[in-house]
């Protein structure tokens, strides 16, 4: 049957105010807070949005791949959309990373693009997996065969992300042996609450996104079921 | 014990198939060989050896792809998938009888295909056949089981090397780094995990791939 | 031995069927009827298991083994022959005596002399006798056939009509059709589709 709107815990508009929140908290304290990086100087704070930005893909592949789950065991019917958008806004965090990534390297070491940032690679492999996700979605007419296919590739996703990861590790050992080390920021003070913020930040700002983009799903499905019923 | 005997009569069918038809082994035999020709004239004279054993791997996934392509057109013709799928076999049976009967042409292709590339280039190690071996069991799982899927799909042939390559690069460097590395014991460790964890996961899923 | 209660089915933004209520006992013969697009197929499809309803409720009280399902295609490979075809599903439906009832079967539907030759040098009224024969192959209890007559031969269609008469009591049928005369004798039940 049509998929009822889930009623969430958070509204949304509590949510794009700690969104806002957030985010100007964290871009405040990384620029105008937190000291100079010892090494790599002001280039360096991007940092603290890419590995948030990263995390929180992460973070969106695990979610959709969660709800996959669901709709295959349980057959929710609201979590094979609740899936797709939120594969959806990993795949744009995802670009975030490869976008933030980049420039951090141009600034950083004089490349766009650097094969020897194992974070970069794998988000590189995801972004063309997810990408083939859609692809594959939109090739299906709606109905419980795209939602399964979704579901079960959503699962091979998540199974690939550690694997990959693996993979491009152990890949070193034959391919381009230079490596560009990265000093880890030592966790003290103000750099630590930096990325905790940074983190939260982006968390709730994806969450938000997340609804916005579920809300409208929602009606554009409804809208639909009202017109052919 | 039933669920074995299943796999057998569907594995036997799909061989059948494939011989009487004789197109897809042909097929791929043909290509895999034209692809090593490729391989001579892309290669710059100051290439490594190395290159060239690299350069095995992208053969042999894409000869693979060649193959998965055709693995469940018998059945999406006239929809005999149907007939399957209402029979009381478990519906991973299906999935796992293809994948053994494409892994049988993939191998028979690169038994003639290893030997080639000897022949053209250089040497191949045990380590490397054992790669292989490994691989073509991640290769056929898993692309026998996105074969189904893309087979049900609007887009069909354009749709399966999209599904697959980014699920092959894990494939591609535990046989690269066998092949090319001094100690391949760590590769062909990751390789085995790769055919364990998806091994499973298409076993545990393609019930849902074929059926509401 | 079925049950359905405002079963519904949607494939997309299409709703084919809609507010169905069926009740076919052990043993019944139930014809379906009604016109091209209706949904005969789709309510035959979910009976047999292949599709899941999209509102409503379905019982189906049988496993999927003793189900028979008689589609608009054969299902069955066109590059194997015959008794190839057959021994696959023999061996699928784990039939005892699986040679004697090919061999039996074969022969009351006039193929054993063409069993060694592959089904794409058959000819449609053929093709679906051999479906009938995979059909009838397992001895299902519930045999679910959609319109069965429509590409069979004269021949075919009496043999069908033979067939049909020996198991109307003995086993369930539900089956679609666009003439309801021929089976008219028969039907204990009637379900016309909008």
């Amino acid at each position: 049957m049509e998929p009822v709107t889930r009623s969430h815990r958070v509204s949304l508009p509590v949510l794009a105010v700690a969104s806002l929140v957030l985010v100007t908290l964290a871009l405040a304290l990384v620029f105008f807070v937190v000291p100079n990086d010892a090494n790599q100087g002001f280039s360096q704070r991007i940092f603290y949005f890419h590995v948030s930005i990263a995390f929180t893909a992460y973070a969106c592949f695990a979610g959709g791949a969660w709800k996959a789950l669901l709709h295959l065991w349980k057959r929710d019917p609201r979590a094979d959309l609740e899936s797709y958008v939120a594969i959806h806004q990993g795949v744009i965090f995802g670009v975030l990373v490869l976008i933030t990534g980049s420039i951090w390297a141009k600034i950083s070491w004089g490349h766009w693009w650097l094969w020897s940032e194992d974070q970069l690679v794998l988000f590189l492999v995801l972004f063309l997996f997810y990408a083939a996700y859609f692809m594959l979605r939109f090739s299906v007419d709606p109905g419980p065969q795209r939602a399964n296919f979704s579901a079960v590739y959503a699962l091979f996703g998540v199974v690939l992300i550690p694997v990959s990861f693996l993979a491009i590790r152990i890949a070193k050992s034959f391919i381009h042996p230079v490596v560009f080390t990265l000093h880890g920021p030592n966790f003290g003070g103000w750099i630590l609450v930096t990325y905790c913020v940074a983190q939260a930040a982006l968390l709730v700002l994806a969450y938000t996104l997340y609804r916005i983009e579920l809300a409208g799903k929602l009606i554009d499905v409804r809208l639909r079921e009202l017109r052919f019923a | 014990m039933t669920y074995l005997a299943d796999v057998r009569a569907l594995a036997r069918k799909d061989l059948l198939l494939e011989l009487r038809a004789r197109d897809t082994l042909p097929a791929m035999l043909l290509f895999v060989v034209a692809t090593f020709v490729v391989f001579h004239f892309s290669l710059p004279s100051h290439s490594s050896q190395l290159a060239a054993s690299g350069l095995l791997w992208v053969a042999i996934v894409f000869t693979a792809l060649l193959g998965l392509g055709r693995a469940f057109v018998p059945e999406r013709e006239q929809r005999v998938l149907d007939g399957l799928v209402l029979a009381p076999c478990d519906r991973s049976a299906i999935w796992l009888a293809k994948a053994i009967a494409t892994f049988a042409f993939l191998a028979a292709a690169e038994i003639v295909a290893l030997p080639v590339f000897a022949l053209f280039f250089h040497g191949l190690d045990g380590a490397t056949v054992a790669a292989v071996v490994l691989a073509d069991v991640g290769i056929c799982a898993v692309g026998t089981f996105l074969g189904a899927m893309a087979v049900a799909t609007r887009a069909r042939d354009l749709l399966l090397p999209l599904l697959f390559l980014p699920l092959a690069i894990p494939i591609i460097v535990g046989g690269v780094g066998a092949s090319v590395v001094g100690s391949p014991g760590r590769y062909l460790a990751f390789l085995a995990l790769y055919d364990l964890l998806f091994g499973v996961l298409c076993w545990a899923s393609f019930d849902y791939v074929v059926a509401e | 031995m079925i049950s359905a209660r405002k079963l519904g089915k949607r494939f997309g933004d299409k709703r084919v069927l809609r507010g169905v209520d069926l009740d076919i006992e052990d043993g019944a013969f139930a014809v379906v009827t009604g016109p091209n697009g209706s949904g005969k197929t789709t309510l035959l499809r979910l009976c047999a298991g292949l599709t899941l309803p999209s509102e409503g409720d379905l019982e189906v009280d049988v496993t999927r083994a003793a189900v028979g399902f008689l589609a608009h295609e054969p299902l069955v490979y066109r590059e194997l022959t015959a008794l190839e075809n057959l021994e696959l599903y023999g061996r699928l439906y784990h039939v005892s005596e699986r040679r004697e009832r090919t061999g039996m079967l074969l022969e009351r539907f006039g193929l054993w002399d063409v069993r060694h030759d592959r089904v794409a040098s058959y000819s449609r009224g053929m093709t679906q006798r051999l479906a009938l024969c995979r059909v009838l192959l397992h001895e299902p209890q519930l045999l679910v056939l959609d319109e069965p007559f429509t590409a069979l031969d004269a021949a075919g269609a009496e043999l069908l009509d033979a067939q049909l008469s020996e198991l109307r009591g003995d086993r369930t049928v539900l089956l679609s059709t666009h003439d309801p005369d021929r089976v008219a004798p028969l039907a204990t039940t009637r379900l016309a589709l909008a």
